[in-house]
């Protein structure tokens, strides 16, 4: 299984440069730092089928760092929910595909994001609204490390522990750089583990990019009762592509050709087997 | 009788409460003040409690109304408005999604906590935002109805509220429409177009002015967005003139729309009274409204001065 799951994930980083060449804009960095965690989500962990993408009893997935956009939609579009001929169209005029996620336009997509922090608030409620309905349903968030600096992050972070919200999981994708810089230069948001849980958060730390370690962090938050948990996954911000990887310039700057064809032949190098 | 219409907010919560389980309410540690504390007793389980975190306090409204809830989402209309304004904008309207903000405290007539809390801009905000509906209800029972008609609105709805008490416009028979307006005063030299709690006293001046021969038209707007344009073009085209009154800042809010649509279909000379571009500050709220020009007096003269300019 975890070959197959390393398989998807290359082929989701393929598709993450292939979209943003093709755009011209857009993500790159933060996008591959989570492909391995989407990869998991959509290919093992989540309830979710785009046959029945409206189902009420589905698991919910908030990418509230909604900039990593691509990675989603890659994951969306392997998954089913929709046509992979769509990704060449991220950004551009007309396409279901906004440079943010839009639940309006977009398959799959259960919560529009993009102005940040606010994803996290939205996935309270969903959690929230799932308890009162008894669902078994899961919520799964995932957060930017720069993200956390706004100030909604802690107020919804209060209300998931005040209501014990063990349906719901957050992901922190801990690639430790933002636009200006490191996080730490930039604002600090470390101690991580300390903080969340000082918010009544069970903490799960993990690697990232090793699907034993992520999956091990999911089936331990399926374990813990009356509180909500989240992962601190240790990510590097470009993964995949060893130019881009903890390249801060790489945060917001589209790939040229030549980028995408010396990217393509690392991705093809960690593919295990053939593809799908 | 005079009833806030926060008060009829919190019946009409009660009774929805029963007739929906899906509604919700949230609340941003004021239920005493915003009324919702009669449905947090009936209703516990659907009573959610933000705290003092007014964007959190929408976001979690956005993510109910996903998974199918029907949330209402309340504290006052500074904070509401205003602090929460960017997660409303995102969250709430570009998802189009059903959540209903219900905005007390409202206006000057917040009185002695002053102009930090006097939300006088929040019409103007809200009624800027694609897919919002904006109402602000003019007495208990259209104040009721709104609450209910709410429900059956598709996408997000601002639902204004004051703290002061508001007499009587509307009897039983009543029946609020979503972006209707409605005369409820014939007249034919002029218009007067009021809003919330200023319509009662666009009425009293009407009724004044009626002695002394002036018959005006007196049309209570309750919808702001999306506004009842057959009824202004109407009125500009058979009374020519057309004054507007509002507790809010004349930029933006009842006074602007109104504009907006005189000005596209059939121009003809309005005036806007509401608080002049400045805050607010404490005091006793009818002493405020007097200071800030929301007087009946205030309504004579200006529908006086515009019947002498023409």
């Amino acid at each position: 299984m975890r070959e197959e799951l390393q398989n998807y994930s290359s082929e989701l980083r393929m598709h993450i440069i292939d979209m943003l060449t093709e755009a011209g804009s857009g993500h790159p960095g933060g996008s591959l730092s989570a492909a391995d965690i989407l990869t998991y989500l959509y290919f093992q962990e989540m309830n979710v089928d785009p046959t029945k993408k409206d189902d009420p009893d589905r698991d919910r997935f908030v990418l509230s760092k909604g900039h990593a956009a691509p990675v989603l939609y890659g994951a969306l579009a392997m998954k089913g929910f929709i046509d992979l001929e769509e990704l060449k169209n991220l950004r551009k005029l007309g396409s279901m595909l906004q440079g943010h996620p839009d639940m309006k336009r977009i398959p799959g997509v259960d919560m529009s994001t993009g102005s940040l922090g606010q994803g996290f608030s939205a996935s309270v409620g969903m959690a929230i609204g799932n308890k009162l309905d008894n669902k078994e349903s899961r919520v799964y968030v995932l957060l930017g490390d720069g993200e956390i600096q706004e100030g909604i992050v802690w107020e919804a972070a209060m209300a998931a522990s005040h209501y014990k919200l063990d349906n719901l999981v957050a992901i922190v994708d801990h690639n430790g750089l933002q636009i200006d810089g490191p996080n730490d230069e930039v604002m600090t948001v470390s101690p991580l583990k300390e903080k969340w849980e000082s918010f009544g958060w069970n903490v799960i730390e993990i690697n990232g990019h090793s699907f034993e370690d992520i999956e091990n962090g999911f089936s331990q938050a399926r374990t813990v009762k009356g509180k909500p948990s989240v992962l601190i996954a240790d990510t590097v911000k470009g993964k995949g592509v060893s130019f881009m990887e903890n390249q801060i310039g790489w945060h917001g700057v589209a790939p040229s050709e030549q980028d995408r064809i010396n990217a393509f032949e690392e991705l093809q190098g960690l593919t295990i087997k053939e593809g799908r | 009788m005079s009833i806030a219409t926060r008060e009829s907010y919190g019946k009409a919560l009660i009774e929805l409460g029963k007739e929906n389980e899906n509604v919700v309410v949230l609340d941003g540690d004021l239920s005493k003040s915003t009324k919702t504390a009669g449905f947090a007793s009936e209703y516990p389980d659907r009573f959610i409690n933000a705290g003092i975190a007014e964007q959190n306090l929408m976001g979690m409204a956005a993510g109910l109304a996903t998974v199918g809830k029907v949330p209402f989402a309340s504290t006052f209309a500074v904070f509401a408005s205003g602090r929460a304004f960017e997660i409303i904008r995102n969250s709430i309207c570009y998802t189009n999604l059903n959540v209903n903000i219900a905005a007390t405290h409202a206006g000057i007539t917040v009185g002695e906590d002053g102009g930090s809390h006097q939300s006088i801009e929040d019409i103007a905000l809200m009624r800027s935002l694609p897919n919002m509906t904006v109402i602000v209800p003019a007495d208990d029972i259209e104040a009721k109805q709104a609450v209910k008609e709410a429900v059956n609105i598709d996408g997000p709805v601002y639902l204004r509220l004051g703290r002061l008490g508001v007499p009587a416009i509307f009897d039983e028979n009543y029946k609020f429409i979503p972006g209707k307006g409605t005369v409820i005063k014939e007249g034919n030299d002029i218009t007067i177009v009021g809003t919330g709690l200023m319509v009662s006293k666009c009425l009293e001046a009407a009724n004044l002015l009626e002695n002394e021969g002036i018959n005006a038209r007196v049309i209570n707007i309750s919808t702001i967005k999306p506004i009842d344009e057959e009824i202004i073009i109407e009125a500009a085209k058979e009374t020519g003139r057309i004054i507007t009154v509002e507790e809010h800042s004349v930029i933006g809010g009842l006074g602007s729309a109104v504009s907006e649509v005189v000005s596209t279909n059939y121009p003809v000379k309005v005036v806007r009274i509401g608080i002049e571009d400045q805050f607010g500050e404490s005091g006793n709220p009818y002493d405020l409204l007097e200071k800030y020009g929301l007087s009946m007096e205030n309504i004579i003269s200006k529908v006086k001065g515009l019947l002498q300019s023409l």
